[in-house]
């Protein structure tokens, strides 16, 4: 099987433009959902309650949302958590509520009208802990880009470390712009996804620059925009594939992972898409732009192992 | 040119046979078990132990697969749950005569079923974390505030009688926030005062204030000194959390330090929180009476008629005892309690150190007691226990005692350790809670166990069907990644939560990228018109500063997330940062070796079972088997 049967380089760089219009405009789009809806962040940063019930039917929600505020509970949020059988109950962090009782208090509340429910899962999370994760997460996503910019001016170039680094940020502001959009729940976990996919997706850049050196150092004559087009024509087969497959290892855990790493498989998924989309259509022109050029990595004339005499070699 | 040396070989087949060694544990399962733990400090669960746990079984007939001695206590393996619970019942009931005076913690646990040669290679099932097998998490705040207004608030009581023995006549002294003030009239006093509390409080900062006559003396802690007192109310927050929590018949609690100023304590298996809470947050308190010594009087109180005024306790010798009602000394007048050495004769001893006001009372009691007995006696749960029961010797004053006489250094550890638990040393709050149950648990590990599975398996089949030989060696280094990394999981004993399981499958997904990019370099190459054998050599060798590439920046990204990550973040960060190292290793060598093994023999290779190679502007040649 070969999927790719490609002759000829595509010629990407020409409509270099429009790939960037179109992801600037995604970008503007997701910083504009983010600032007018917000994130709907999890318990675990907002602080509060956290209950999870299972019922051996299937879960009467009104009784529930009906008895929680006879009970006299108020602001709460009552859902199906991954089945009708199981309800999710979220309670807003109160000054004055005991939290050491409230797992057993809202059971007890439930039992005069929605009975039979089995406490699975109770979290608790006080107000300084949500204010230090998100301090911690803003930290751990600078220091990944840190990280991620020296080490690739050190290997490649700053324009290579600089583009792939706004090209993957980029993809961040994406993803975080789809969980503002539906809403969809931001824990930790999907955080810990983000920024898994910041690493995952640099890797596709570097294998566009890997070959892009490559192939500046061992043709000559051929312009920026061609070494591109060339570098992206001969990688794409294996962007495809390997995102295909890690694709493949993220839908699983969509379909099978159950709800708890329902928005995790979510946020990689994205972030795989966006990611191919944004490390070599919006990354690379990013680097033709900012002036890269053979005289860059060809510094001492040396003859290049394998290279054949014509040029013409990958 | 594609052959290995035969170390490499070995390597690989060292690795593989490291990795099945340690994955092995987590395929026998667990079974139920009956674990017993020393419920105090001062019992010790010994060979002695084991002996009467082996005696009630076989009394009663319960068979076991499996009994053994190790550093948590006595370990029973049971085959199924009823004979599990029947030997717990049995062996509480022997070892626990007196249900409200237990000497031991009995508690049901589930051990692996892995045979005893594993066990012994140090070879575990993975340890999982709270969210895979059920249990109670909390996150404590120590109030480092509130340990060292307690402490200002001595000091002030200190300062005031050493003003006082000394003849240095004051206005009055206060606590002012995060410092004692001490006013003054003149400024002689003050200077004369200012020496003596430099020489006597060594731990004082001072610095004088205000003029005319409303002279000040401020004094606060120096910072090493406020130190010492955070690491000391952590620490012992962590001892007083640890006695109490054995109460609760936790198999394997963890009671860990977070940060400077958190503790975590984790239950695997408590469902019932809420009294889980009460005892947590329970306080023992610690009072030193006078024994009666009255002849005669503790046979009649043996007898059921206690003289008045006086309680009847057992010592840990088991001697019969009678207490004083009075109290002569809280624990709160006690400051520290440490194990160590009479400085004459070398015998074991424990020390302990009292405050200004609880030295003074104690100066009075010893000199008119001499010769008589003092009690130590720790109360919890309304419930009495004599620590020691010392002779007091003469008159000790300065806040110095020192009890000896009779002890092993373990009993004067084990004293020192009771005596310092008697009250928390800083009050704690819940800032964070978790209570999963143990069937969401098994539900985790199935949904992650199967996300895992299908995921590997579509990309088993995928890469197969297109890279065929190559793809199948992909697919077996693809295994050996999986094998190195719960091999690896297993042998560190790091926590595996659901997010772990998660980065299991993510790892094996982004790890096949190695392989698919050395695939396709040497379909690249041969499609150039290079030999099969050149192909192979080159398409490894150019690949590998790719892989490398972009590993390190995937690794950065994990590095990161371990930093800067706590709960379900870092369980994900650890393995994925494992998971990359090992699909370095599996995916560059282990395939390469694979491949060297089939084709490195083998002369004249006409071609490689890589798949179709299309090659622009000719017709498409099948090079595939």
């Amino acid at each position: 099987m070969e999927f790719f049967r490609i002759s000829k380089d595509i010629p990407f760089m020409r409509h270099a433009l429009v790939f960037n219009v179109i992801s600037l405009v995604t970008f503007l789009l997701a910083v504009i959902f983010l600032f007018s809806r917000g994130l709907h962040l999890s318990v675990e940063f907002t602080g509060g309650t956290l209950i999870e019930l299972s019922y051996a039917q299937a879960a009467d929600l009104e009784k529930v949302r009906s008895s929680l505020g006879k009970a006299g509970y108020t602001d709460f949020s009552v859902q199906n958590f991954g089945s009708s059988h199981d309800v999710l109950i979220r309670l807003p962090l109160k000054a004055e509520q005991n939290t050491a009782k409230i797992g057993e208090s809202v059971m007890s509340a439930l039992s005069a009208e929605a009975p039979g429910a089995s406490l699975r899962r109770v979290e608790f999370v006080g107000p300084q802990v949500g204010k230090e994760l998100a301090e911690n997460g803003a930290l751990a996503l600078l220091l990944v880009v840190i990280g991620i910019v020296v080490y690739l001016a050190f290997r490649f170039e700053w324009r290579f470390s600089v583009s792939a680094i706004i090209a993957n940020l980029h993809d961040v502001v994406i993803i975080l712009g789809f969980f503002a959009f539906f809403q969809w729940e931001f824990s930790l976990s999907v955080l810990a996804a983000v920024l898994a996919v910041l690493g995952y997706s640099v890797n596709e850049s570097v294998v566009v620059f890997d070959r892009v050196r490559e192939t500046f150092k061992k043709v000559r004559g051929l312009t920026t925009a061609q070494v591109l087009d060339h570098a992206i024509t001969s990688t794409i087969s294996r962007t495809i594939i390997t995102h295909g497959s890690t694709q493949m290892m993220v839908l699983s855990m969509l379909v099978f992972g159950g709800e708890t790493l329902h928005y995790f498989a979510l946020a990689l998924t994205i972030g795989i898409c966006f990611g191919i989309y944004s490390s070599v259509l919006v990354a690379s022109p990013l680097v033709m732009w900012l002036g890269v050029s053979r005289e860059q990595f060809v510094r001492v004339k040396k003859q290049i192992e394998g290279a054949n005499r014509d040029g013409a070699v990958v | 040119m594609n052959r290995y040396p035969l170390w490499k070989y070995v390597i690989v087949a060292l690795a593989v046979v490291f990795g099945l060694l340690y994955t092995l544990p987590n395929l026998f399962g667990e079974s139920p078990a009956v674990q017993v733990s020393s419920g105090k400090a001062t019992v010790k669960v010994d060979s002695k132990v084991l002996e009467r746990v082996v005696a009630t079984l076989q009394a009663a007939g319960i068979e076991n697969s499996g009994i053994f001695l190790d550093a948590h206590g006595v370990k029973v393996r049971l085959r199924d749950t009823d004979a599990q619970l029947k030997a717990k019942d049995l062996i509480e009931k022997q070892l626990n005569p007196d249900a409200g005076d237990a000497q031991y913690v009995v508690a049901l646990n589930l051990l692996s079923s892995s045979p005893q040669w594993l066990s012994s290679l140090h070879a575990l099932p993975m340890y999982l974390g709270l969210d895979l097998r059920g249990g109670v998490h909390f996150l404590l705040q120590v109030d480092m505030r509130g340990a060292l207004t307690k402490r200002l608030d001595a000091l002030s009581g200190d300062l005031r009688t050493l003003l006082r023995d000394k003849n240095v006549r004051h206005a009055g002294i206060a606590r002012e926030g995060e410092r004692v003030t001490i006013r003054f009239r003149d400024a002689d006093t003050r200077t004369r005062a200012r020496q003596i509390v430099e020489d006597n409080q060594p731990d004082l900062q001072l610095a004088e204030q205000g003029e005319g006559d409303d002279l000040k003396l401020a004094t606060t802690l120096r910072p090493e000194a406020i130190k010492r007192l955070q690491e000391f109310a952590i620490k012992q927050n962590m001892t007083t959390l640890s006695n109490r929590i054995n109460e609760l018949g936790v198999a394997e609690p963890v009671i860990a330090q977070q940060g400077a100023d958190r503790i975590v304590v984790q239950l695997p298996g408590v469902q019932d929180t809420a009294k889980a809470k009460d005892i947590l947050g329970r306080t023992a308190t610690l009072e030193i009476r006078m024994v009666d010594d009255t002849p005669g009087a503790v046979e009649a109180a043996q007898a059921g008629q206690p003289p008045f005024g006086s309680d009847l306790y057992v010592e840990r010798g088991g001697l019969p005892l009678l207490v004083k009602k009075q109290v002569v000394l809280t624990g709160d007048r006690l400051t520290d309690a440490q194990p160590g050495f009479d400085n004459q004769t070398h015998e074991p001893a424990v020390h302990l150190t009292l405050d200004a006001a609880g030295a003074r009372i104690f100066k009075d009691v010893t000199r008119d007691n001499v010769g008589k007995r003092m009690a130590i006696v720790l109360i919890e749960k309304g419930k009495g226990e004599v620590v020691t029961a010392p002779v007091i010797r003469s008159e000790i004053g300065g806040g110095r005692v020192q009890i000896s006489g009779r002890m092993s250094t373990m009993e004067a550890n084990d004293t020192a350790l009771l005596l310092r638990a008697g009250s928390l040393a800083a009050p704690m709050e819940i800032i964070e809670e978790r209570t999963i149950g143990p069937s969401l648990g098994a539900d985790n590990i199935r949904k992650g166990f199967h996300s895992t599975l299908w995921g590997f398996a579509a990309i088993a089949a995928f890469m197969i069907a297109y890279y065929v030989l190559f793809g199948l060696v992909s697919v077996i280094a693809l295994a050996c990644n999986l094998l190195f990394l719960v091999a690896l999981l297993s042998l560190l004993q790091a926590t595996l939560t659901l997010p772990g399981i998660a980065a299991i499958a993510l790892a094996l997904g982004m790890a096949i990228d190695a392989n698919v990019l050395i695939n396709e370099r040497i379909r690249e190459e041969l499609r150039n018109g290079s030999t099969p054998q050149a192909a192979i050599h080159t398409g490894y060798e150019r690949a590998f500063g790719t892989i490398l590439d972009s590993n390190i920046t995937t690794l950065i990204a994990g590095i990161a997330l371990l930093a800067f990550g706590s709960g379900p973040v870092r369980g994900f960060a650890v393995v994925h940062c494992l998971g990359i190292l090992t699909s370095l290793f599996s995916a560059v060598v282990v395939s390469r070796a694979l491949i060297n093994l089939i084709y490195g023999r083998r002369r004249r290779t006409e071609s490689l079972a890589i798949g179709q190679i299309w090659k622009p502007g000719s017709q498409a040649r099948a090079i595939a088997d």
